[in-house]
């Protein structure tokens, strides 16, 4: 089987093993992507058909590991019922006009667990437009009734005997005007929605084809490696860059915003002459509290109501009644994102006046809205060529389009006139913040006589990274930002006196989404205080959900199917102790269900996960699958080991060394079961991490008798 | 001047001999498949064979490398490679795929000193590369696919 992708560009070696890039991309003219040569059929913005029977998707989302290149290519081979052999992906220019993601309005960019969800439709109808074309084409050439022509693996048949690949039409397809409105496939019909098992981009990522940004080398290009400061926000004062410039291979030290940039004929020099300038900072007002302190401050402030996030009944007057009330404080820390790929960037001008940014951009409309305000160019002056990422988890998606600007930055400053590489180390990655907020949830619940819950009071305080966003007005109601209480105000259980308040701190380090958002804390502290009041009311763990949730199916269906293929209330093996959560979390459902046992270190073994997802129509089950795996691993590895401190403002990790991460050892046995649907597809890049941590969390206070209130683990497990 | 052979070409170097063979291999030679991750041989992602064993890249400097014979994803071959890049595409092994050549590097490593690994083989021989998609569990099934193959 052909899988490769083409994703805009092609490689070629030069000589005997110099790797090169050619760059090329498409412009989009009016509705539909400009014909790449004569002969090629582009009957809209997401689909190309070529002479030689190729068929391109162009994709608006950036693959970063989560499968959209291969969610839009299943959607459209299906559409077409093409051969999976001819499919291949494209990543979209940035044009918002025909590339916004519905969600995010009139912008361009992936996040939210979006692409499949807000692809759906639209690329659905595109390839119907695109089908009805082709039949279109091939009736006229055949003087024959349309409704005569069937399409398999991308030849179109008649009764007739006449036949026709795609790429044998493409040219008078693209003559054909016909009117829609263009219907998609009935189910019944799909031949790779459900199906399709392999993906189109492994193949070069197996073989170290595939182009990252990293990769990216233009002929005159210098790499920039940037001093940074060690407060957020600090400022350079001055700089002596006397020993860097003595580097071989260094050409260039001048100060930016961000610090001092060096550049340099490749990262190495580059790297040891950021490390050789001798900066002076100006530390004026940075933020100068250690995590210690802010955790303090938080608990303080939990103490106190918030702004309201939910108010339903009388949360106080339920819990004072109550026969029996419970309290806890959960104490969430930074967390850092980490992706493997650290942050980067290449730009470049163009002969026209503008630049071009060549990277993984997940903010295409930000991105080139912060560049072109840097350089004072009008954002369709700056032209993004999308690249793959290696991983985000919401880090490369910044509301202030910082990576780009940073470039844009370094560009305009730069004597050098080539493109320049701004390439991050990996301690600028750890300690350059944007980092899941620290959280403090203070929780009240209350127990009657008779084991009900009848009051459940929660205060959340945090930083949000909302306020001053372009996201503000949609992100922040009544003084509330969503993405801290999404999670909790959204509690789905049967709880007649519920209330959810926010506090807002003002903290001077900056914060990001980070896979699943709200749900990495909010999914944390629901779901171990309900087991809490579970245990209170003498309830079993399933049982109370149960009995909970009987006005949300899908989030029954995922706990039925997850308990059920776990064994739960089965005699769990000796020495283990099982637990469970389950959470929403953009619009998909996951139950987790674990088996834990005590490990050498003192610290939680995962044996085992069963998890179950509902995300609506399964596009690509084995996609959905290897995002679960991922997606509870990743949740995994913050729960156990993940945390970013602050001493005296300063950052105290700095690479994977101190910053720990979860590796093979630790990765449990994983089953994952998806629920059949009708319903359109959600996403499923974050939804699978939120409920890993509870779940564990959970099973640990069974076998030990130790409630988990403080993450990582490793700062609240007793130690062996 | 370091002389060394690289995906079975002899090359040279004069330059910095402090230069990591990582950045040789990627901003000199342009081999750009083995990847930057930490630069602290912490996660694997610059994995390469030297003299037949598998090496963490970044932290190996030129000058250590006179009459080394280095193997990248690119150059990478055998019975054991064959296995492994079919397991990891049957498999389907790589979500970002940032970290994969490194862990197939690793991977064959390993099968190429231990055709049949157990779990506790692979947990000990992979745990040097990180995978921040946590595509381990498809890892550690990738390497048992491939020792079958090696088998059949």
């Amino acid at each position: 089987m052909n899988q490769h992708i083409k994703a805009n560009r092609r490689q070629f070696l030069q000589g005997s093993a110099a790797l090169g890039l050619v760059v090329g991309f498409h412009l989009p003219v009016g509705k539909r992507a400009l014909a790449e040569t004569a002969g090629e059929f582009a009957p809209n913005a997401f689909v190309r058909i070529a002479p030689d029977n190729t068929v391109t998707v162009i994709c608006k989302h950036i693959e970063f590991g989560q499968g959209p290149y291969t969610g839009v290519a299943t959607i459209l081979a299906d559409e077409l019922d093409a051969d999976w052999a001819q499919m291949h992906v494209e990543s979209a220019p940035a044009n918002a006009k025909l590339y916004n993601n519905f969600a995010f309005g009139e912008v361009q960019g992936t996040g939210g667990s979006t692409a499949m969800a807000n692809s759906w439709d639209q690329l659905r109808t595109a390839g119907a437009e695109a089908r009805a074309r082709l039949v279109a084409a091939a009736a006229k050439e055949w003087d024959v009734d349309p409704a005569g022509i069937t399409i398999d693996k991308g030849v179109l048949n008649h009764a007739s005997g006449k036949q026709a690949t795609f790429g044998e039409l493409a040219s008078a397809a693209q003559q054909v005007e016909i009117k829609g409105p263009f219907t998609p496939k009935d189910p019944s019909q799909w031949k790779f929605i459900g199906k399709q098992r392999h993906k189109v981009d492994t193949r070069a990522k197996t073989d170290g084809s595939a182009v990252f940004t990293i990769d990216v080398k233009l002929p005159d290009m210098l790499t920039c490696v940037i001093a940074r400061p060690t407060r957020f926000h600090a400022k350079v004062k001055s700089f002596d860059a006397k020993d860097a410039l003595a580097i071989p291979g260094v050409k260039e030290v001048f100060a930016v915003p961000q610090g001092v940039a060096v550049l340099a004929e490749g990262y190495w020099p580059a790297k040891k002459g950021a490390a050789a300038v001798k900066v002076e900072w100006d530390e004026t007002g940075t933020e100068a509290r250690s995590t210690e302190a802010l955790v303090k401050e938080y608990v303080d402030l939990a103490q106190t109501q918030g702004k309201p996030a939910r108010n339903d009944g009388d949360a106080d007057a339920a819990i004072s009644s109550a026969a029996k009330v419970v309290e806890a404080t959960y104490v969430f820390p930074y967390l850092a994102h980490a992706p493997m790929e650290p942050g980067n960037c290449v730009i470049q001008r163009t002969a026209d006046g503008g630049v071009e940014l060549i990277y993984g951009s997940q903010i295409q409309t930000i991105d080139q809205g912060a560049a072109a305000a840097v350089l004072g160019l009008k954002p369709e002056q700056v032209t993004i060529k999308t690249l793959l990422a290696g991983g985000s988890f919401g880090r490369r998606a910044t509301p202030n389009g910082e990576i780009a600007a940073e470039a844009a930055e370094v560009l305009k400053a730069a004597k050098h006139q080539g493109p320049i590489k701004v390439q991050w180390t990996r301690e600028d990655d750890i300690k350059g913040g944007r980092y899941r907020p620290v959280f403090v949830h203070k929780l009240r619940g209350g127990v009657d006589t008779e084991g009900n819950i009848t009051g459940w009071d929660q205060v959340i305080v945090g930083q949000s990274f909302m306020i001053g966003s372009p996201f503000e007005p949609f992100m922040l109601k009544d003084g509330v930002d969503q993405t801290m209480v999404e999670g909790a105000s959204t509690l789905p259980y049967q709880i007649p006196n519920l209330r959810v308040s926010a506090h807002i701190a003002d903290v001077g380090v900056p914060t990001l989404w980070w896979r699943a958002v709200g749900s990495t804390h909010t999914a944390f502290s629901t779901e171990t205080f309900l087991d809490q009041l579970a245990e209170a009311a003498g309830v079993d763990a399933l049982e109370i959900r149960r009995k909970l949730l009987s006005k949300h199916p899908r989030h029954l269906g995922v706990l039925e199917l997850a308990a059920e293929k776990a064994g739960w209330g089965q005699p769990v093996p000796e020495g283990r102790a099982r637990g469970l959560a389950v959470h929403e979390s953009f619009s998909s459902f996951v139950a987790h269900v674990v088996d834990v046992s005590m490990g050498s270190d003192g610290m939680p073994k995962i044996e085992r996960v069963v998890a179950a997802a509902d995300c609506g129509i399964a596009i690509n089950p084995d996609v959905i699958k290897a995002q679960l795996e991922g997606g509870l691993g990743f949740g995994l590895s913050a729960a156990l080991f993940g945390a970013i401190d602050l001493d005296d403002g300063r950052v105290v990790q700095s690479n994977f060394d101190d910053y720990r991460v979860l590796r093979i050892d630790e990765m449990p046995d994983v089953e994952v079961h998806i629920v059949p649907s009708k319903e359109k597809p959600t996403g499923i890049g974050e939804p699978g991490v939120p409920p890993i941590a509870p779940a564990i969390a959970n099973a640990w206070s069974k076998l030990t008798g130790q409630r988990v209130y403080t993450l990582p683990v490793s700062r609240s497990a007793t130690k062996a | 001047m370091t002389k060394l052979t690289v995906n079975g070409t002899q090359v040279e170097f004069d330059g910095d001999p402090d230069m990591p063979l990582l950045w040789f291999l990627r901003d000199v030679q342009g081999l750009t498949g083995t990847k930057f991750g930490c630069g602290i041989a912490q996660c694997g992602a610059c994995t390469v064979h030297v003299n037949g064993e598998a090496r963490r890249s970044c932290v190996t400097p030129i000058s250590t490398l006179d009459g080394a014979d280095v193997v990248t994803i690119e150059g990478a071959a055998g019975k054991e490679v064959d296995a492994v890049r079919s397991a990891w595409i049957e498999l389907d092994v790589p979500q970002c795929g940032y970290c994969q050549s490194g862990q197939i590097m690793s991977a064959v490593g390993l099968l190429s000193m231990n055709p049949k690994p157990t779990n506790e083989d692979i947990d000990l021989a992979m745990t040097g590369n990180i995978c921040r998609c946590c595509t381990y569990h498809r890892i550690r099934a990738a390497i048992h696919d491939a020792a079958g193959r090696m088998e059949g």
